[in-house]
């Protein structure tokens, strides 16, 4: 019997050691996520919300640390990509720590509104945005907008080279010669507009083309980087990468120029990042306020003086006086309701590109 | 990034002869409530596993099918088998030729380079390829994969083959030598055969540092089956493209780890009989002497020179500005938290599997140490889906907490820790503890006082490996870290995603400073297990 004693008394030691050592290094690490801590309680003004944040960082990192001046409100962000970020939302349905949700591309805006997970957004920012950048369901709203454009080597190609339309890079005779992210939702928009402008089968043709000319760089930058290098004579990508490089060291955009589609073609779809609130937020007072914060005239002005280039939509705000006006980028119609990133994904990994 | 750096000789019990050091009474199996946790624990390190095969079973063929079958998974099998077949290769030659030099010549300098050799483990792939990427922009594809691989990857093969070589028992290749076979024979027919464990573990270490590598292919377009996983994840989270081309890569890790058992084969080489076994001899260099330090020094350049150059590089270009805002702190912050955190409970879990290996071996243990095994070998992209869809739907209480992170390392990096606390409890012989108990000491008094206490520095050992693990871990950080995280590493990535060199650089600086002495700990950790 003695031995028996020994041996539980030893292993219970054993799981009493490493149920203390769990519950410690649990503590370790939840000192470093504070802000999620008061969630439990409810409606007070001053209770952290936690944002989903698919903007770029700095983008959002600058309105949240405006917006928690403003108000003492804490905001806790978790970044990801437009469609990472829709469907782990729709993953976590009803029990989704998220408060609020922003995109850089509608498409993932529309698939969580179809999921029925948001609640619709109140008159405050219905009066500060446009009804052009803002879904007639009044679910969710448009806070920042981004114009496609075609970035190539100025030593490569010369104007009358360019290509008439984002369609023509299928063609053979640009095997080889451009980029693009694919990977990435912002080119992913870009496609679901090609999909609504075209349909499935022009797209999905395009799609394998491009599979077979273009080269597949992760991320926007690295596209336009390459592009600066000579590696390829143009990428597609959005507007707004050119003029942070411009305006921060040039080092990777000094031998681009930016080439704008207009003529209502797929390529020159001007995108809308969106934000909504979720319906499961525990917060919604708070995360209201954060929606109306960004779409009012503050928020605005940050796109507009900031460093991200992206162009204002709401309050008035007008953009960056170095971009081309929205009105004369002569982009497509095209309903953000009905794009679609789910087909488009399955497209583009039919295609190969994913 | 994600998979332990240990040489297989420690990894592996069949390998190692202090399985009975504990007098192996008691017991057989060992005492039970040690055996159900051990149970429990094997059973969660299979949860990654479980959920690829269960994912597979329930897609269903046409699924399977359809996003198995097509050509884009051509080409990542391509890329990933052609990485393999040429790292892999590279690696064990130089780290073969490089273990030689050092240990076995007169090479002059060869202690200084012996250390310098294991040092580009400090350095974290992905940084390494964001150097890379800083000297040669149009770096990618294959060749890029291969270089940035290899200058990383290399040490895990030099490492324990250098151990063998200093502990290699001379009389056999004296045996070699008088029966009329000249050096360069004596090399190829009795040394070589004798590394074969060596480099075989370390290629196994290597090939799944291949598999499971991310930010270093990203970073120069390389597409493996990790990338296209991590793709698919960015693009649609859990979706059923990601779950097949996991269980593609966990096929392959398999793969790998049948293949590698069977090259270690039977031979034995072990010295039987009494008297102590002589230092090894160094051959003179002669003529070689300039081609062997030109060679090494070239490698030291490749390898050490870029990646420290360039980083020093951005980081004086970046000036103080890069070091302003809080979001360094916390990083570092954090990822001290997580990897204090990761490795305490990892070591504590790792304990009674290492007890009932030492005390109480048997085919329970092997089967539950197998399992380890096992999922220790599946890439960080795979164990983070794994908890990321079971916590969300199964676990929602821990769903984005601390908890599934931790568990995550603990899943990634055990093996670790297992490694030195078996060698460090079977340096305790239960006898101590019984002749504690024998004086009076309550037995669990004597086992603390006793057994725990002379485990006390494996374990520290253990846990500092894991610790390191942590500190460069990406992949899965980004998948399951709670609301709000920043480590290192995570930082280091997102700054460098958007080309911000410079603004990254004090990350990278980081992670190899942290880095540094966990290297140098696991560098003087093999020499002494090689009795030096």
């Amino acid at each position: 019997m003695k031995t028996w004693f020994n041996k539980t008394v030893l292993s219970r030691t054993a799981l009493t050691a490493i149920a203390g050592v769990s519950v410690l290094a649990l503590a370790a690490c939840s000192g470093g996520t504070a802000p999620a801590a008061s969630e439990g309680a409810s409606g007070s003004a001053t209770d952290a919300i936690t944002v989903y944040n698919a903007q770029h960082e700095s983008l959002t990192q600058s309105w949240v640390d405006a917006f928690t001046k403003e108000t003492g409100i804490k905001v806790t962000l978790r970044n990801g990509d437009d469609s990472e970020l829709s469907n782990q939302i729709i993953a976590e349905g009803a029990k989704s720590p998220a408060d609020v949700f922003l995109t850089e591309n509608s498409p993932a805006m529309t698939q969580v509104e179809n999921a029925g997970l948001f609640t619709g957004i109140d008159a405050k920012i219905q009066s500060q945005v446009p009804a052009e950048y803002r879904p007639s369901t009044n679910k969710w709203t448009g806070i920042a907008a981004r114009s496609t454009v075609f970035a190539y080597n100025k030593s490569k190609l010369t104007q009358a080279q360019l290509p008439k339309s984002i369609m023509d890079l299928a063609s053979p005779e640009w095997k080889g010669r451009w980029a693009a992210s694919p990977s990435g939702a912002d080119f992913q928009a870009i496609v679901s507009a090609m999909l609504e402008l075209k349909g499935e089968d022009a797209t999905l043709s395009w799609l394998k083309s491009m599979k077979e000319n273009s080269k597949a760089y992760k991320g926007n930058s690295t596209a336009m980087k390459a592009v600066n290098a000579g590696e390829v004579d143009g990428a597609i990508i959005y507007h707004y990468y050119w003029f942070g490089d411009q305006a921060a060291t040039g080092e990777n955009s000094n031998n681009v120029a930016l080439h704008y589609f207009k003529n209502q073609d797929p390529g020159a779809f001007v995108s809308i990042s969106g934000g909504g609130v979720l319906a499961s937020s525990k917060h919604q007072a708070n995360a209201e306020k954060f929606l109306e914060f960004i779409t009012g005239k503050a928020g605005q002005t940050i796109l507009q003086t900031g460093t991200s280039f992206e162009y204002p939509v709401a309050s008035d705000v007008a953009a960056n006086s170095k971009l081309v006006p929205l009105k004369d980028l002569q982009a497509p119609k095209v309903d953000a309701a009905k794009l679609n990133s789910q087909k488009v994904t399955d497209l583009m990994t039919e295609a190969g590109l994913l | 990034m994600s998979i332990p750096t240990s040489t297989t000789a420690e990894r592996k019990p069949r390998s190692n002869n202090l399985r009975n050091a504990g007098g192996g009474r008691g017991t057989r199996s060992g005492p039970w409530p040690v055996v159900v946790l051990c149970t429990l624990i094997a059973a969660f390190s299979l949860l990654p596993l479980g959920y690829v095969a269960t994912m597979t079973a329930n897609a269903g063929w046409d699924t399977i099918e359809k996003l198995v079958f097509r050509p884009r998974v051509g080409e990542l099998l391509f890329n990933t088998v052609a990485l393999v077949v040429i790292t892999v290769p590279l690696c064990v030659v130089i780290g073969i030729a490089g273990a030689w030099l050092v240990e076995r010549t007169r090479l002059r300098g060869h202690k200084a380079w012996a250390v310098l050799l294991a040092a580009p483990l400090a350095i974290p792939a992905f940084v390494n390829s964001y150097a890379w990427v800083s000297a040669i922009p149009s770096l990618g594809g294959v060749f890029g994969g291969v270089l940035i691989s290899t200058l990383s990857y290399f040490p895990l093969v030099y490492i324990p083959v250098a151990a063998v070589l200093s502990r290699m028992d001379p009389a056999l290749e004296q045996s070699g030598s008088s029966l009329g076979l000249g050096p360069w024979k004596v090399f190829f027919r009795v040394v070589l055969p004798q590394l074969r464990l060596a480099a075989a573990g370390g290629a196994l270490l290597v090939s799944l540092h291949l598999l499971a590598e991310y930010g270093a292919f990203a970073m120069i377009q390389f597409d493996t089956f990790t990338t296209a996983i991590y793709d698919q994840f960015r693009s649609t989270f859990n979706g059923a493209a990601a779950n097949m081309l996991a269980s593609v890569l966990v096929l392959f890790c398999l793969l790998l780890l049948l293949g590698e058992s069977k090259t270690r084969g039977n031979a034995r080489y072990a010295r039987v009989g009494s008297g102590v076994q002589a230092n090894p001899p160094r051959l003179p260099m002669g003529r070689l002497e300039i081609p062997g330090q030109l060679g090494l020094a070239a490698l030291t350049v490749l390898a050490l020179g870029v990646p420290l150059f360039h980083v020093v590089r951005w980081l004086i270009v970046g000036g103080p500005g890069i070091w302003t805002g809080s979001a360094l702190a916390t990083a570092l912050l954090q990822t001290l938290g997580y990897g204090l955190a990761g490795a305490l409970v990892t070591t504590a879990l790792a304990f009674p599997l290492a007890f009932l290996a030492v005390r109480h071996p048997g085919p329970v243990t092997k089967l539950l140490e197998g399992a380890n095994y096992i999922s220790s070998s599946m890439p960080g992209i795979v164990v983070a889906l794994a908890l990321v869809t079971i916590s969300i739907h199964n676990v929602p209480a821990v769903y984005q907490t601390a908890v599934v992170l931790v568990a995550a390392y603990a899943l990634l990096f055990m093996p670790r820790a297992l490694v030195n606390l078996r060698a460090g409890l079977a340096q305790a012989p239960k006898e101590l503890d019984e002749a504690a108990q024998a004086l009076g000491k309550p037995p669990l008094v004597a086992f603390l006082k006793v057994t725990l206490r002379l485990t006390a520095p494996a374990a520290a050992g253990g846990a500092a490996l894991v610790f390191l693990g942590i500190v460069n871990e990406l992949t899965a950080t980004l998948l399951l870290a709670p609301n709000g995280t920043q480590t290192l590493a995570t930082e280091f990535w997102s700054l460098s995603s958007e080309i911000d060199y410079t603004g990254a650089a004090p990350y990278a600086l980081l992670m190899i400073l942290l880095s540094a002495p966990m290297t140098y700990l696991l560098f003087a950790q093999s020499k002494k297990a090689a009795g030096q």
